[in-house]
């Protein structure tokens, strides 16, 4: 701005805060060091000073059945991530079109309300793994002509009308957070009931629900290993093959571990979407 | 008599943006500083500073004689004997008014809950708010809503009331009952520093008027003299531009 801010130079008194801010940063890095180190410790001892630790480490953490047994998990693994990317775009269309279709008001559209709800609560009822059962052992059954028999896409359907009920929730509280003055503006603007969906509500509510979508997407990640129970030969089914085998659980914790490199990052992307929603949000404010 | 805050040399950065610069502001028990100056002048950031909210980038603030820009004081005793009141009002939406005001009397001071809604009660009532207690506020107007807030600052007496533009939000009309409030308790001794942009009151009811110009303080005095002779050119500026022609 003027000269006089070019030239200025902190004070004694600042230097001086300055320093006992760095301190006390510094202060506050050790104990966070120290206290870490030593929880992580005693919880590191206490498990492996446990009596059994001896037959565990044999039998879930060996590392020469892990490498045994990994080529077969991961050919699985990439059953779940294909699972996964099919029933991911399926899942927000129908959770999209179902919290939609509840939101509207006219008389017509009564009786897609109706079964908009009746879907949203039945299938949100029947736990996940009942579904895959039933679709995976009962669909083939029926003898349906053009119906797939695939257990593998039979399964990825429960999924999809599992998830898409507990998705269509999430939008729809979405849809429910937007101000009605948005509503009122649109209305101002002569946009029909559609428009105002499509322009106006639905792209704040989504920019709302991403963080617990998201959410939803990383269970979606783990629920694939589900399809294990009806022989769909992913990372879960693969790995228990390999025990049954082997008599070795350690392909199981293989399993455990590509799980997690699948979605930790995904779980640390939906960390940062939400913090810079808040930012963005809350700029400035405080 | 000891000043009950000064300010000295006040800096405030953000990046490289120069929010605050040389400020120095000095105020005794029962004085009543209005702060004016056009938007983004710094009058907000300097009650912020003051308040702890935002930490200085240079000088020093004394507050009840004790150094409150030292990083080591506890923040939180020195706002239990500030109070503040926002231009939004940002009362919590989910309590009633009475909840409102007796959270930090409760929960921060320690009273128990009879004599601390018997106090909320009391000031409500000396407000014009006696039958709104056990509404929550977004159930209220503007003003009755920045008549609660103020209320809530007043509950666990605070030595020293920082206003901030309390009546930006408000409409004409709901402007004169907040005012109304502020002028009496200016008249019953409380302290007070106001960001204000209402320059007919802070002519009524200041004991000094401080004129803020990017972030410094350009011009200070009793209101009188600010008003009626500016030795600035920029506070005659200004003052052309929102005083109504006489």
């Amino acid at each position: 701005m003027s000269a006089t801010d070019r030239s200025w130079e902190p004070s004694a008194r600042e230097l001086e805060r300055r320093a006992v801010r760095r301190q006390r940063t510094r202060r506050d890095v050790t104990v966070a060091t120290v206290a870490l180190l030593l929880v992580l410790g005693l919880l590191g001892v206490g498990i492996t000073s446990s009596p059994g630790w001896d037959s565990v480490r044999e039998s879930f953490f060996n590392w020469g059945e892990a490498k045994a047994s990994f080529p077969e998990v991961i050919r699985g693994f990439g059953k779940n991530i294909v699972i996964f990317l099919v029933a991911e775009p399926c899942i927000l269309v129908l959770g999209v079109a179902v919290a939609v279709v509840r939101s509207t008001v006219s008389p017509v559209m009564l009786p897609f309300r109706v079964l908009a709800v009746v879907y949203a609560d039945v299938f949100r009822g029947i736990p996940t793994i009942l579904l895959v059962y039933l679709a995976g052992f009962g669909v083939p059954a029926l003898r349906l002509t053009g119906v797939t028999t695939n257990t593998m896409w039979l399964g990825t359907g429960a999924l999809v009308l599992s998830y898409g009920a507990y998705v269509s929730e999430v939008f729809r509280a979405g849809i429910e957070s937007i101000h009605p003055s948005q509503l009122a503006s649109a209305d101002t603007l002569g946009l029909s009931r559609w428009q105002s969906m499509r322009y106006v509500v639905l792209p704040q509510a989504t920019r709302r629900v991403a963080p617990p979508l998201l959410n939803d997407f990383i269970s979606l990640q783990k629920d694939t290993a589900l399809l294990s129970v009806i022989a769909v030969f992913e990372a879960m089914f693969s790995a228990q093959d390999y025990n049954n085998y082997h008599f070795n659980y350690t392909s199981l914790v293989v399993a455990a571990v590509l799980f997690i490199c699948l979605t930790i990052p995904l779980t640390r992307f939906t960390d940062w979407l939400g913090r810079r929603a808040l930012r963005r949000q809350f700029a400035g404010a405080r | 008599m000891t000043a009950l805050l000064e300010a000295t040399d006040v800096r405030k950065t953000y990046g490289d943006k120069v929010v605050l610069a040389d400020v120095d502001l000095s105020l005794e028990a029962h004085d009543v500083v209005c702060l004016i100056g056009s938007s983004g002048s710094g009058k907000s950031t300097l009650l912020r500073c003051l308040n702890l909210l935002e930490d200085v980038d240079d000088g020093v603030i004394l507050f009840e004689g004790d150094e409150i820009s030292d990083p080591r004081v506890d923040r939180r005793g020195v706002r239990s004997r500030m109070g503040m009141v926002f231009q939004a009002y940002n009362l919590f939406p989910h309590m009633t008014v009475l909840d409102n005001c007796t959270l930090a009397p409760r929960r921060v001071h320690g009273i128990p809950k009879d004599e601390a809604e018997q106090r909320a009660r009391d000031l409500l009532g000396q407000f014009g708010l006696a039958d709104q207690a056990d509404k929550h506020p977004d159930r209220m107007s503007g003003g009755q809503q920045q008549r609660a807030a103020l209320v809530r600052a007043l509950c666990t007496q605070p030595t020293l009331l920082l206003l901030d533009e309390i009546t930006a939000a408000l409409d004409p009309e709901l402007v004169g009952d907040v005012l109304r409030i502020v002028r009496e308790l200016a008249e019953q001794g409380t302290t007070m520093i106001l960001a204000t942009h209402e320059m007919a009151f802070a002519r009524d009811v200041a004991t000094t008027v401080c004129f803020l110009d990017q972030g410094r303080i350009l011009e200070h005095g009793p209101p009188a003299t600010i008003f009626s002779n500016p030795r600035e050119e920029r506070t005659r500026q200004f003052l052309a531009r929102v005083l109504p022609a006489s």
